[in-house]
């Protein structure tokens, strides 16, 4: 149960993928103007890390160490990561309308993010992920739980951003400030907030 | 390729579709590795290699890649290119190596490089995308090791390794201070750059209405009347440019 809290306060708040990781900014950016849209990128985008790591994990550690070809982790993981993204969203389509009209428009631009491939290659690394989460042997679970507060501190802050630009776009500001430099100085803001976590344990 | 297109090519890259400061793509690893002015360097190199290969590779099978599969195509290209710059790396350079972390096998999901090879490496020669992937690889590498410098100079009070004095700001070194150099960096650029093309905007077409006050100069004796019509004149260009 420490554990599970643990990977839960590190992954959501003190490394947050967007703001402290830098992984997946091009959504932030991009897919960040409304709040509705914010919410249905980030929980799309939490479905596929979790899935991803769930598939990419036991690949990495039962098929391509054995064998040798951990050279090859790029080239397969950007594969599977492409083939999920393409079966998630058929198998959305079929057994949730309702929830693909919702999704299904961010999940083909899921497949470049690289928050996700950006999990894959994170949780592989051990020795990082142990000094990080303060735990002495690493294992699937972990990996998978991972992904998914990695995936849900992505949609914290991409709601976060979405609420502030539906604000900041009514203000007055120079013409070379609109756009993506004001949208830069308030995740600059934002990630001073984030930094006060660093202060947790 | 003729030099006029050569010129294009290159100003474009650097300058116009300049990828990090006028199109904003690729932004994860210039807000991540922009810490220092040499990981700026290092991870701008490493992206223009690859997207040179990348181009010029992608340019040769443009005819034979089927259009349906074009993007799956374009990925395992890149994916070979960097799992080979990371190998080389790992090898010769590994303090490069460690400090580029995860970001270096991300360069597989970087904008510039698929948004090359999808918007000209498919539609051009080699020798074109071959350039467009050096000049477009440079304006990258120039802009993060600019980014780099700044957040190196006022965040660790050194620049490429050598420290300049003892006074740090340590807000430029964390994230915080990334969006914040980032951001101004692309707002002076811009900045820069529309006053630049308005000013030479204004002077080609001063040169096209210059004859017209000669023509019209006959009916009008009064120089103070022609003076203010020429003003007029300017005036309608500049709203008709502006609309």
């Amino acid at each position: 149960m420490g554990t599970f809290f643990t990977i839960l306060i590190i992954a959501v708040f003190v490394n947050n993928f967007v703001v402290v990781q830098f992984l997946g900014i091009c959504p932030f950016l991009g897919v960040s103007k409304k709040t509705n849209n914010a919410l249905g990128m980030g929980i799309a985008v939490t479905l596929v890390m979790t899935i991803t790591c769930l598939i990419t994990y036991p690949i990495y550690e039962y098929i391509l160490t054995p064998l040798g070809l951990e050279y090859l982790e790029i080239i397969v993981f950007i594969f599977v990561i492409a083939a999920l993204v393409q079966m998630i969203e058929r198998a959305i389509k079929k057994f949730s309308p309702a929830l693909y009209q919702a999704m299904g428009i961010y999940l083909p631009l899921i497949t470049t993010n690289c928050a996700v491939l950006g999990v894959a290659e994170l949780v592989i690394d051990k020795a990082q992920m142990m000094s990080l989460l303060g735990i002495t042997s690493m294992n699937l679970g972990v990996a998978v739980l991972y992904g998914l507060f990695a995936g849900v501190g992505f949609t914290v802050s991409i709601v976060i951003m979405s609420g502030l630009r539906e604000k900041i776009d009514h203000l007055k500001m120079p013409g070379p400030m609109k756009g993506f430099p004001i949208t830069m100085m308030a995740a600059c803001f934002m990630a001073m907030g984030f930094y006060v976590f660093n202060m947790i344990g | 390729m003729t030099g006029k297109r050569f010129k294009t090519i290159a100003f474009d890259g650097l300058l116009k579709n300049n990828p990090t400061l006028r199109l904003v793509l690729g932004t994860c690893p210039t807000l991540a590795l922009s810490t220092a002015a040499f990981n700026g360097i290092g991870m701008g190199l490493a992206v223009t290699f690859i997207l040179i290969c990348s181009n010029v590779l992608i340019s040769l099978l443009r005819k034979t890649i089927p259009n349906a599969v074009r993007i799956p195509a374009f990925v395992i290209i890149i994916a070979t290119f960097v799992t080979i710059v990371r190998m080389v790396l790992d090898k010769f350079i590994p303090s490069l190596y460690d400090s580029m972390g995860v970001y270096l096998p991300l360069i597989v999901v970087n904008c510039i490089i698929l948004g090359r090879a999808e918007s000209f490496a498919s539609k051009n020669k080699v020798l074109d995308s071959a350039c467009d992937g050096l000049f477009t690889g440079l304006g990258f590498t120039c802009a993060l090791t600019l980014i780099g410098a700044v957040r190196e100079i006022l965040g660790a009070g050194a620049i490429f390794g050598y420290t300049l004095w003892d006074f740090k700001i340590e807000f430029f070194t964390s994230s915080a201070g990334a969006f914040f150099v980032y951001g101004l960096a692309i707002a002076i650029f811009n900045a820069v750059y529309s006053r630049i093309e308005n000013i030479r905007r204004s002077k080609t077409f001063d040169l096209r209405i210059m004859p017209k006050p000669d023509v019209s100069a006959p009916d009008n004796l009064d120089p103070e009347a022609s003076e203010t019509a020429q003003a007029n004149t300017t005036a309608d260009v500049a709203a008709k440019e502006v609309k």
